[in-house]
């Protein structure tokens, strides 16, 4: 066995440091070592997308990412963006259009859509459904889903408007 | 669908890297964005002792435009392609291609120097890098070395980067003013690998191909420039009867292989589809963004 290295991150706010073997994937780090399990391992090879994390701001399959690389990140996991409101708009949403079934793929859907909603504005189906390319529902058919997501960021840009407006 | 255990090493310069290499005696990969290397390792297909992960040397990092060259740092993220203005403005051919690699959190991730250093066939940026006769700069024992794209996509996965040389910045010929740019790749689904993919850039003068450009790729070993087409295009018009000649004259061109997906014969049909929206595009588009 390979001996363990150092690793220290600031995961959901909260600085992290820990032994661990590099060939740990940060997926495997996030739900053993960290018991934040709401970050699924699906395939393992970067195909389904339930792995998804936000890592130095940007959404990354996290079992493409060993933990030892992840050295000095900021990591944010689904339970992070739910924690802090992030994803309110969007959880809200994909409880009333039903965007999940079985709920494996959710929260690699909620770190894409967050992802895409934060760029601003109202995607058109099409930037939706190409944003959610490498994400895999394999209950859903995905319309619910894009349901969804349209329907917060309709929410999001209506909530934003008056606000802009009173700036202006 | 786990690595089996590695050394990691993250050095900070060139040098040191090259010495990480050596020092694990051939049992060792360099890792950049690991999208593709990475899932390898998940399936035991590679199981290096060592992984030397080239994130955190800054001689790999940072484009620039200087002398009318484009150098792109091998640490560049695939998003970066989509969203950098000196890319976009000195190389577009890359930033019409970036969509069409892979997902958006691959992006993310993925280096433009991996990608051009696993020489994928079926990717597009190595493609790429051969349409826009670009250099690839390549740190060995003996420093830097350049190596122009025509000489360096040499088979399969085969580059002329020899083990333990690192793939330092990809240097591309800044695209002259009027440049035309069309890319297209036919896949299954959205974000799969294509099979059959193309970018191509030209320069159009009074109606007529003075420059022109065709990289192919998915169709064989390596990335393929058409050379017969573009011998046959330049100086003609881009009409209809040319574009039908140049569909014909591709099978010259290409030797794609049969494999169980897609039959040679259905490769060359759809690389000739391909062309002809390509060249389309090229003949209505006069000095239009693509």
């Amino acid at each position: 066995m390979t001996a363990t290295m150092s690793v220290a991150l600031t995961v959901n706010g909260i600085p992290v440091s820990r032994m661990v073997a590099p060939r740990v994937t940060l997926a495997d780090f996030l739900r053993f070592d960290l018991g934040l399990t709401g970050t699924h391992t699906g395939c393992e090879m970067g195909a389904c997308g339930a792995c998804l994390v936000r890592l130095d701001g940007v959404p990354v399959h996290s079992c493409l990412v060993f933990a030892v690389q992840a050295d000095g990140a900021v990591v944010e996991t689904v339970e992070g963006l739910s924690e802090n409101g992030a994803i309110a708009g969007l959880q809200q949403a994909f409880h009333e259009r039903n965007a999940l079934q079985c709920g494996f793929c959710t929260p690699g859907m909620l770190v894409t859509a967050h992802a895409l909603l934060e760029k601003g504005g109202v995607p058109s189906r099409d930037e939706i459904r190409d944003a959610l390319s490498g994400n895999y529902c394999r209950c859903t058919g995905y319309e619910a889903i894009v349901d969804a997501i349209a329907a917060a960021a309709r929410a999001r840009a209506g909530a934003e408007a008056p606000h802009a407006e009173a700036e202006a | 669908m786990k690595a089996r255990a590695f050394a990691y090493a993250r050095p900070r310069t060139l040098e040191a890297a090259h010495a990480a290499f050596a020092d694990a005696e051939g049992d060792a990969s360099y890792i950049s964005g690991g999208q593709s290397l990475v899932p390898a390792l998940a399936m035991r297909l590679q199981a290096p002792a060592c992984l030397v992960d080239l994130g955190g040397i800054d001689a790999l990092k940072g484009i620039a435009f200087d002398d009318g060259v484009l150098r792109i740092g091998a640490l560049t993220r695939h998003a970066q392609a989509l969203s950098d203005p000196l890319i976009a403005r000195h190389a577009p051919l890359l930033t019409a291609a970036a969509p069409f690699v892979a997902h958006p959190a691959i992006r993310n991730r993925g280096t433009l120097g991996g990608s051009v250093a696993l020489a994928d066939p079926a990717s597009e940026f190595p493609a790429m890098m051969l349409t826009m006769d670009a250099t690839m700069e390549i740190f060995g024992t003996d420093g830097l070395r350049d190596v122009p794209a025509a000489d360096y996509f040499q088979d399969l996965y085969q580059t002329a980067i020899e083990p333990g040389e690192i793939l330092v910045a990809l240097k591309i010929p800044g695209a002259a003013p009027g440049t035309r740019i069309a890319f297209e790749e036919l896949a299954r689904r959205r974000g799969d690998y294509a099979m059959v993919g193309s970018g191509i850039m030209a320069q159009v003068d009074d109606g007529a191909v003075a420059q022109i450009a065709i990289g192919f790729f998915s169709v064989g070993a390596t990335p393929v420039r058409a050379r017969a087409v573009e011998a046959l295009l330049t100086g003609r018009a881009l009409d209809a009867a040319a574009i039908t000649e140049a569909q014909a004259a591709l099978d010259d061109d290409l030797d794609p292989p049969d494999d169980t997906q897609v039959p040679a014969a259905m490769r060359r049909h759809l690389a000739r589809v391909v062309l002809g929206r390509l060249l389309t595009r090229i003949a209505g588009t006069p000095g239009e963004a693509p």
